[in-house]
This record gives C-alpha cells, structure tokens and sequence, in this order.
C-alpha cells in the first residue's frame, strides 16, 4: 500500500518532469509563448525571468580555514564563492560546448599548439577599474607559477609562454592541445585585477554579485553588481551563502524557509525530500564516480587476471539501486561516461561470478583474504559498498576482508598510499584531463599505479589530434584499455543532487557540477 | 592576621592556576601525539620532501618538543596565541569572535536554566512525591537522558519544519539587533536548557529534602510557618553549597560541551571552529581552544568552591 502510493507520486514527478520537458521543446520552436499562456498558466509565465529578492543557499562542504584565493579554492563552498564575484574567459555549457565568457573569440593553429582568446572590452571589475588583457594574462601566471598552490598548476604546466597581443591572449603550448579552451574554464582560473598578484583573496572580479562580508566557515553575503558586463543574468538582489555541513540541518533549513537552494543531498533521503511540500530534488547525472582502487605494480593486484575476477566479482546494479538509491548510474571500470564529449560506449560489464571465479582461478592466487581499506569519507556509503563487493565476490570464491579505517586522515595515509581501497573523483570536463590527472604514468595522482606506455602513447595522441572523429577513436581505446587491464574498478557514477524551494525558477540541469555548476544565483530567479 | 575566608580563596585561586598549567602541559602532549604531520597536512598531496623540510624548519618543527612547549607557554602568557597554520589568521581575533558567540549562547541558556531549575527543585519539595514532582521528574529526566543531537533534530521537526515559529538554524552575524539575535538562538537555547536542567533541578531537589530532615526545620514547622517560606528561605541557604557546585558544572558544560548543538543548529561558536581546526592538524588553534576550555572549566569550578565558602557561616563568621 505504501510503496503503491509513493510509486504514484514518483508517477506524478515524472509527469510533471515530461510537462517541463514539452515546454522546454515548444519554447524551440517559438511557441511557447502562445500555448503556455493558455495551457500551462503559471507554470508558462514563469519562464520569464523576475528581478528582486534576496536568495539564500545553505551549502555543505565550508570550512573556518577556507580562504577567498580562487586558485586554493578545492570545496563546494568557496568554489559557489568564487562563482558568485568572478568570471573565467570561457565556460562550459550544460551540454559540453564552449561558451565565451570574458573571452569573445578564439581560434588556434592546425596542431593546437597555438591558441588566441580575443578579450572582451568595456568589462568593469568590482572596484570599478577596467578589464584588460594585461589583468588576464597576470591571472594566468599566477596560477601557472612553479611555487603557486593554485589547484589549476596541473592544468596550466603544459602552457610554454602567455602574453598579450593587442586585445588578445596568446598560449603557446609545448605540445598541441585539442581541449585547451576546456582547461581555461576551470573554476581557479578567475579573472581578477592585476591576476590577483598583489591581493589574491580581495574577491574582486567581474562576477554577478560583489562580496559583502565573508565570515569563513560560516556565511557569506554578496549584493547585485550593477555594472555586470552580462545582462542576462543575476534577477536577484543579493546573494547569501550560509554553510551548513550537518546534512540533516540543511534539509530542514530548505523545509522551514529558511534557505532556496541546498547542496549534497544524502541519496538515502532524497526521494522522501522530493515528497515534502514546496521542495523540488533537481538530480543530474555528472561525471563523478565511486571506485574501488588496485595498484598495478603491488601484489596481488600486479596479475591482470586478479584484477579480471575482482571487476567481474562487483554487482554494480545492486551498488546503484542501494548505496545511490538509484541516484546514478552504472559504471564500466574506466572514469568516462556519457556525460563526456567524444564517448563510445563499451559493452557493459555485469556481474558474472563463473568469469570472476575462472579469472580468480586463472590468477593463480593462493586464497588469502585480499585487504579492503574503505571509510566512509572515501565516499558516503563507501563502506556498505565494500560489504556489498565482499558477498558478491565471496560467491564467487573469492575471499575479501574489509579494513574499516578512520575518515580522518583517509586522503593522506590511505588514498594513494595502500594498495587497494574505496575513492572518489569529481571527474573533470573532458576525457584527456580524467585520464591525464589520473592515468598518465607520470601523473602525480596515478593512483592506480598503473604504467602502460600505450596508454600514455594514446592519452598524448589524442591531446594533440584536432580531428574529431579520431580522437574518439583513440579515447574509445584508452577506455578499453583501462576497461580490460586498468587498476580501477569504477561501479557507480553518482549523480549531483540539489534541492531547491518551488519558489526558484529557471533551474536547468547542468552536468558539470552542483548548482547548475554553480551558476544557480547567476540564471534563476524568483517565481 | 589574613580573614581565614581571603586565605582560602587566595590559596584555591593558586591551586587553579596550577591545575591550568598542567592542563596546558597535557594539551600540549596531547597535540603532539596526534597522528599526521603538521606540515605534511598543510601542504598536502602535492608536497615536496624539499617544499616539507622548509617548512616544517619554519614552524619549529625540528626543536625538541619541551623547547616548543616553552616558547608556546611564554607566548600564551603574553597574550599572543599565534597564528593558525591553515590560513594565516591571528588566532585570538578569531577566537574571540567565536568565543564571543559560545558565551552568548551559554548566557542565555544559563539566565532560563538556572532559575528555572531552582523553583522547579523548590516546587518538587514543596509537592514532594505527589503529581507535581512526578511530572517533573519525569520531564526533566527524559530531557537529560535523550542525547542532545536527537532532542535538537526533534525540535526542527515541530517547532521549525511543522509550526515554522523559531528558525531552525542559528544563523548570527554583525549588525544583527539584539531581539533578532535572541530569536536566532531560540532554538539551540530550548535545547541547551533541556539538556541542563535536570541535573541541577534533582540537584536543588535532593539537596533541599537533606536539609528538610534537620531539627531545625522542624522547629520552624512548630512555629507555624507556611511550607514554602522553611523551604525557600529556612532550607534553600544551607543546600546553596552543593547547588552551586552543580550549577557551575552545568555552565561550564554549556560552554566547552556544546559542540552536537552548535553543529545541529549551525551556529558558529568555539565547537565548530575547534573540529575544523583539529581536522586541519592546525595545532596551535587547538591548543588554544583547549587552554580556553581549561580555562573555563576550571574558572567556574573556582567559583564554585568560593561561592560554598562565603555560604558556610562557620567560615564566615570564624571564632
């Protein structure tokens, strides 16, 4: 009886997703206007963006030691931060393209080794001081400076020289890159005056909305800029950030009224959330995924046969359905998915403990019990996962026995350190930074150990290779390669899951990160 | 000759700051033996040994241990608690704010708990052991037996989620009035005196009754005086001692225990501050929340004993 009546509801859910989805195809084709107001009512006109109002967010993921410095920005709150008072020269849109921000152009050279970004003119900072190029190419040293500590160095050592030229940027790269105009849309990468130089943390940019008061850790307040450079965006006031870690806390700051927007819903609860009165659960597929990680070069996991039966020895449809809750989807044991520019889909791999077993027996390993180190910081319900891995492989004989370690500590002592445990990663916007960040032989968070010179050969080819179709060819083998020898056994992609009040218009499902990427403040509005 | 009850104080206030000083040698130690490496933490993943060395050479790590827990003491003892490690912050700014904000919250609970336990004790006696004391046993043992994090989220449910009349989280700041700072706090104050008022109201209770069995309070009754003026003004004086005791254990809880209500109610006090620090390993911040908390602790359990003295007539009215 139940389960019947929340099935009906889910129905309802999904009825009113389709009656979005429609408006949202009308709108394409200029109709909108003309049905909605007739048909939809309400629910038409608020397609319409209101200005006013002040939003409040209670986001997750704050601490007192947070800084304002963009570039040591490595948490969901001081990246919403930074998104609020600054702007990066391009942007990634909902469905992987490029979209020009500070930037209004851009063109390379046949190898991409060479990239030029016309910047746009008559952009004002916070302190109302000109935009320049100069301003732009001292953001990029800064970031890319041997002793910074900014979390876009990685992303910035391939860059040889930046300089300006006229009102462009120049990168010359020392070796060709495809995908360079992804790279500049990270979030560390905010424009500020002088790059920042001088004053990393003073929060001035050309962002949407001017820093107020910031108390980290705590709560952080911005107003409307009245000369933003885009105006499309920012329908409210002012902006507040409160940092709310407790997820319990947060669920009932967004029933009682006290904030619109929430972050990191707990899988567990968010169907019941999305049944309470006045809330919506906006859930969207991205690129992050729970991994279980084998060194390649440590016993036993340095047998390919080994590392065969353990990926056939995961059910990861049971994974989704009970640590996700249906919050994401299954996973092949390579980082790419769907939500990937350039994806060739693999067979998927199922379950199968005869192959498991056949593999485990072909390993020739001698049957002790083969270490598990999780905690549930590795990701939340790392280690109801782990006992899920451990019954599913115990019938396919073979024996895992699961360490529980501290949360504390977990990202320093264990990640990178033991030779097989529970992971996450955020996934970054295109295939050649997953695998470069995490793949590579020489890259610092090889965390898989895995050195394989043709996958190193192909990760490389592909970077540089400015024909589309190849390119996919060759990331189409990287995965298998990982798929078939890789250390990674990669179940789950969990989805981003945010909450929001119904009185938040405009939300649209943006696969990059939480809060529609953290664009939510600047393109939706009050209803 | 020194007032035997000025040689008291003066020779427990000696014992406190004694006591004060051993903490911070244990606090020290304790900070020591945490596990991971402070400079190791700080720089993270992407650390050099070369990057390490520096730095660890920078903070002081190399010295032996009693070394830095001098040079720590006397900064401390000129009022200088360092810098934070994770984000180059002086720590007593920091702190203070912080601290401002726990003892805030504990003053309020304090001001509602305190009477508020005291005539409930006072009404428990005067209706012992019929409907009234019952009743309020119950309550208040019910309160101190659910764990607070629990009493907190059950109160988001009905008074914030349901009947929406206080917010459910404490959210202050500058330029706050002190009427929206009030109702801010509403919320984890409820909670706090819940939590608090059991102990000191079976306290004042059992305390009172002890002192109900005396001959003198019988001579009162013969006299003819109403029940509730022997147990307020005859029977309360003497229980004063023990209350008290009580009374200063439940405030200093409130300000060095708070840490599950100030995370379930989201308000930035000490608690929160002193849990990001710790997972930062950012050592002197810790070390200086922890000589706060002594300090408090101990402080209050000071003036409780002062308190019991000036309240025994023996002591103060020597031969």
């Amino acid at each position: 009886m139940k389960d019947d009546l929340a099935k009906l509801i889910d129905h309802i859910e999904e009825m009113r997703m389709n009656r979005r989805a429609f408006l949202n195809r009308t709108a394409a084709f200029g109709v909108a206007a003309a049905v909605g107001a007739s048909v939809m009512g309400s629910e038409a006109r608020a397609q319409e963006p209101k200005k006013g109002g002040v939003l409040k967010m209670g986001l997750g993921g704050g601490e007192t030691t947070d800084t304002l410095d963009p570039g040591l920005a490595d948490s969901p709150v001081p990246f919403a931060v930074n998104r609020q008072w600054g702007d990066t020269i391009v942007n990634v849109t909902p469905d992987g393209q490029i979209e020009f921000r500070l930037a209004e152009a851009m063109e390379s050279n046949a190898d991409g080794t060479e990239w030029r970004f016309k910047i746009r003119q008559g952009v004002k900072f916070h302190d109302g001081s000109d935009m320049t190029v100069d301003d732009v190419v001292a953001t990029f040293k800064r970031h890319s400076d041997e002793n910074s500590k900014s979390g876009a160095l990685g992303i910035m050592q391939g860059i040889a020289d930046i300089s300006a030229d006229g009102d462009s940027v120049v990168f010359k790269l020392a070796t060709g890159n495809a995908d360079l105009p992804y790279l500049l849309s990270d979030y560390h990468l905010v424009i500020q005056p002088k790059g920042g130089m001088d004053n990393p943390t003073a929060a001035i940019g050309t962002g949407t909305y001017k820093l107020v008061s910031a108390e980290p850790g705590v709560r952080y307040v911005f107003e409307k800029n009245p000369n933003d450079w885009d105006a499309n965006r920012g329908h409210y006031d002012g902006v507040e950030i409160i940092v709310i870690n407790d997820a319990t806390a947060r669920t009932s700051a967004l029933q009682s009224g006290q904030v619109h927007l929430i972050n990191r819903i707990d899988p567990k609860v968010a169907k019941l959330l999305g049944r309470a009165p006045g809330v919506v659960v906006e859930n969207v597929s991205g690129r992050g995924h729970y991994v279980f990680i084998m060194h390649c070069n440590t016993a036993p996991f340095d047998n390919k046969d080994l590392r065969l039966a353990l990926k056939w020895a995961i059910n990861r449809q049971e994974l989704v359905d009970k640590i996700l809750d249906g919050f994401g989807g299954v996973g092949n044991d390579t980082p790419i998915n769907a939500a990937y520019p350039l994806f060739t889909p693999l067979p998927q791999r199922e379950y199968d403990a005869a192959k498991a077993a056949e593999h485990y027996k072909a390993s020739g390993h001698d049957g002790s019990p083969i270490e598990l180190l999780v905690s549930d910081g590795a990701f939340p319900g790392a280690v109801d996962a782990a006992s899920l891995f451990q019954q599913s492989a115990q019938a396919a004989g073979i024996p895992l026995e699961i360490k529980r370690v501290p949360d504390d500590g977990y990202w320093s002592d264990v990640w990178n350190v033991k030779p097989f445990c529970a992971s996450y990663w955020g996934g970054r916007p295109v295939q050649d930074q997953m695998l470069s960040t995490a793949y590579l032989s020489t890259a610092d968070w090889n965390d898989t150990k895995y050195f394989n010179p043709d996958l190193d050969a192909l990760i490389l080819a592909a970077r540089s290779e400015t024909d589309t179709a190849k390119r996919t060819e060759l990331y189409a083998k990287c995965s298998e390669i990982l798929n078939d020898d890789g250390g990674v056994i990669c179940p789950m992609f969990n989805d981003f899951i945010d909450a929001r009040s119904e009185k938040v218009a405009g939300w649209v499902k943006d696969p990059n990160y939480e809060m529609m990427g953290g664009w939510a403040t600047a393109k939706t509005w009050f209803a | 000759m020194v007032h035997p009850i000025l040689k008291l104080v003066v020779q427990r206030v000696a014992l406190g700051i004694l006591l004060l000083l051993a903490a911070s040698v244990l606090i020290f130690v304790g900070t020591q033996i945490l596990p991971g490496d402070v400079a190791q933490s700080i720089l993270g993943q992407s650390a050099t040994p070369v990057s390490l060395a520096n730095l660890r050479a920078e903070l002081g790590l190399n010295d032996p241990p009693v070394t830095r827990y001098f040079n720590w003491l006397s900064g401390v003892l000129q009022g200088d608690l360092g810098t934070a490690l994770s984000n180059g912050q002086d720590i007593a700014t920091a702190m203070g704010r912080r601290l401002g904000n726990t003892l805030f919250l504990a003053f309020w609970a304090a001001i509602i708990a305190v009477p508020l336990a005291i005539v409930l004790g006072l009404i428990s006696v005067r209706y012992r052991d019929r409907w009234p004391d019952k009743l309020i046993s119950g309550v208040t043992l019910a309160t101190i037996s659910v764990p607070e994090f629990l009493v907190g989220y059950i109160a988001v449910f009905f008074l914030a989620v349901q009947l929406q009349w206080f917010p459910s989280i404490a959210s202050v700041y500058d330029g706050m009035t002190l009427g929206e700072r009030l109702y801010a706090i509403s919320m984890p104050v409820i909670v706090l005196v819940l939590a608090v008022l059991g102990h000191m109201m079976r306290m004042t209770r059992a305390a009172i009754l002890n002192v109900m069995q005396s001959a003198y309070v019988e001579t009162a009754e013969l006299k003819g005086l109403s029940q509730f003026t022997i147990i307020a003004r005859h029977a309360l004086p003497n229980a004063v001692a023990p209350v008290v005791n009580v009374v200063m254990l439940n405030l200093a809880y409130l300000v060095v225990g708070v840490v599950v209500v100030e995370v379930v109610f989201v308000y930035p006090g000490m608690g929160q501050y002193l849990v990001d620090h710790v997972a930062k390993r950012d050592v002197p911040v810790v070390q200086a929340c922890g000589l706060v908390f002594a300090a408090v602790y101990i402080g209050l359990n000071l003036l409780a004993d002062v308190i019991s003295i000036l309240a025994n007539p023996r002591l103060r009215h020597p031969k």
